[in-house]
């Protein structure tokens, strides 16, 4: 029976030839990943472990990326002892903030993570890296401390569902449209324990950028991972990046799949999820008269250098609508810097915009961009749950960075076409 | 273990759980004085030590943070009962020893405020207010290790004192 591109990797890291799907395995991991919110309390759990050391310096990342740079005293002190931490162990990959960046976005482009890894990550976003063909998973902190201590994570071998996306994206349609629109059509758990595998046509040209946002939105699913078979395109992206030995796994042509789901994608138009679950979704032309009162573009679904160049494409020459406040978050220092050389940055910052460090801050209503109750925000980030984004009768909307950028101009939901 | 039930519906994520704002601190204590609050503001009032929480599909989607199974734990949660997990919080739970069950039948038959009595070994579920008895699954065999381990750091300690 052929096995899936999950299950051979999986296979590969605990020895064994193949793996079936409800197996339980303990897998040896090529990286363990930790951010300033989930790493303090892992810290605290390795201690009461009594390992002599960690298992390899080289395979850990710690990123102070969610409450950076600190935006209060307690955030400080967690970020200090990530510090502390790093600097007793000598943790090779250790980025300090103004070196940092948002860690699902830094860690591929830092090249830690290649084709056929397996990572965890204390952060349910660690599903990002399946977008260069790597089994990646979010786990707790207490997974992370044992993984330090141990180089092994124990895994329950998921059953996979195939989505094969096919037809020619229209004008404004990316990752985040289509990943929007899949988790509208099976749900927030509709792939709850389960792998979620991107194949078709429609992925195969997709470029890098656009596969990162769909992995890393596999856990709005319920997924466990979601994975897509590297191909030119990751080769390419990887080619630069690459420090370590990697093994590309494609899934066999019999592979059995729990269940297979196709998408016409010639039909979607740009999406945007309603509050209060990333399922809501609901084509722009269908959205109505939504005011905003923030804008967000970043996060480690959409803070790459082409979703900025997306933005700016819509903002250049035009002016952020009087009512809204528009925020701009590149997803790292390169990518910061990048916008800065490609005069994006001044494009955000002449329209009205603020242009801001890498941060998680607004994503998960911690700092940079917090709403007041009843504040209406656009965003290109991952969750609209209630209270994300700040005060609990606030609201998050979701969507991709050019219908972000659009809404910000016209103070409302609004398609680019509209502004074109 | 016998506990008044609090009953929440589907998709409880932990940003209602445990919401950023207080994710500045790791302190069990100061976690369960906000434990569940953007769902329902007067749970760390009314929480008395070994009650449970019953809900829906999905309980505990969305972020790995561990606050929210620590915020539980710490409010002297003393199991939740849910129709289905979402899967990180799934293996939280069991990693750091808060009780967990999933059992549909138990979901649809306990009210909130009912009393329920709970036998983690066997997982027998007993609706003490309405008398009806449940079954909820069983966990694999190496899942049943690490709880008797008393969670995933106790294993690993025995695994590194082992090498």
């Amino acid at each position: 029976m052929g096995q899936t591109i999950t299950q051979k990797i999986l296979a590969a890291h605990c020895g064994k030839k193949s793996v079936d799907p409800g197996e339980l395995i303990n897998a040896k991991v090529d990286l363990v990943l930790g951010n300033d919110i989930t790493a303090p309390i892992a810290i605290k759990e390795f201690e009461k472990i009594s390992a002599a050391d960690v298992f390899d310096r080289d395979k850990i990342a710690l990123v102070p990326d969610h409450s950076m740079p600190n935006k209060d005293i307690k955030s400080a002190e967690l970020a200090k002892a990530m510090k502390e931490f790093a600097r007793k162990h000598k943790i090779t990959n250790y980025f300090e903030v103004g070196r940092m960046g948002i860690e699902h976005t830094l860690v591929p482009d830092k090249g830690l993570v290649l084709p056929g890894d397996v990572v965890i990550g204390a952060d349910s976003h660690t599903c990002t890296y399946g977008a260069i063909g790597a089994f990646s998973t979010g786990v707790g902190s207490t997974d992370m401390a044992a993984a330090m201590a141990l180089g092994e994570v124990w895994l329950k071998v998921p059953e996979v569902i195939k989505f094969v996306y096919y037809g020619k994206l229209q004008p404004w349609v990316g990752g985040k449209d289509l990943i929007l629109y899949t988790i509208g059509k099976i749900g927030v758990d509709g792939a709850l324990y389960s792998s979620m595998e991107f194949t078709g046509e429609t992925i195969s040209q997709l470029p890098m950028h656009g596969r990162f946002t769909m992995c890393n939105m596999a856990i709005e699913a319920g997924g466990k991972n979601g994975i897509i078979e590297p191909d030119e395109t990751t080769l390419e992206y990887i080619k630069q990046r690459a420090r370590h030995v990697y093994n590309v796994y494609q899934s066999d042509p019999d592979a059995v799949y729990k269940d297979v789901i196709e998408i016409d994608c010639s039909k979607i138009e740009p999406q945007v999820s309603f509050p209060h679950l990333p399922e809501n979704t609901k084509p722009i032309s269908e959205v109505g008269d939504i005011q905003i009162d923030q804008a967000v573009v970043g996060s480690c679904t959409n803070g790459r250098i082409e979703d900025l160049r997306e933005a700016a494409s819509v903002l250049r020459g035009r002016k952020v609508h009087p009512d809204v406040r528009m925020i701009v978050i590149p997803g790292t220092q390169e990518i910061y810097l990048q916008a800065v050389q490609e005069g994006l940055a001044q494009i955000f910052v002449e329209a009205g915009a603020v242009f801001s460090t890498p941060t998680c801050g607004p994503c998960l209503g911690g700092h940079m961009g917090v709403l007041a109750a009843g504040e209406r925000a656009v965003a290109t980030t991952n969750r609209n749950f209630v209270g994300r984004m700040g005060h609990v009768t606030s609201e998050v909307y979701l969507a991709g960075p050019s219908v972000a950028a659009a809404s910000a101009v016209m103070g409302r939901i609004a398609s680019p076409e509209e502004i074109e | 273990m016998t506990g008044r039930v609090h009953k929440y519906g589907d998709n409880v994520n932990t940003d209602e759980i445990i919401p950023a704002r207080y994710l500045n601190t790791t302190d069990p204590n100061e976690l369960a004085a906000h434990c569940m609050e953007d769902i329902d503001l007067e749970f760390p009032k009314k929480v008395r030590p070994g009650d449970i929480i019953v809900a829906e599909q999905n309980f505990g989607c969305g972020s790995s943070r561990e606050h929210a199974p620590i915020a539980i734990k710490a409010a002297g949660v003393s199991c939740v009962i849910a129709k289905t997990f979402a899967r990180i919080f799934y293996r939280n739970a069991i990693n750091i020893g808060l009780p967990i069950l999933e059992c549909p039948e138990a979901v649809d038959g306990i009210s909130n405020g009912d009393e329920v009595e709970v036998d983690l070994i066997s997982g027998k579920i007993r609706n003490i207010t309405s008398g009806q008895d449940f079954q909820a699954k069983p966990f694999p065999l190496f899942m049943q290790q690490l709880i008797a381990a008393g969670g995933l750091i106790n294993y690993a300690r025995e695994r590194i004192s082992s090498c």
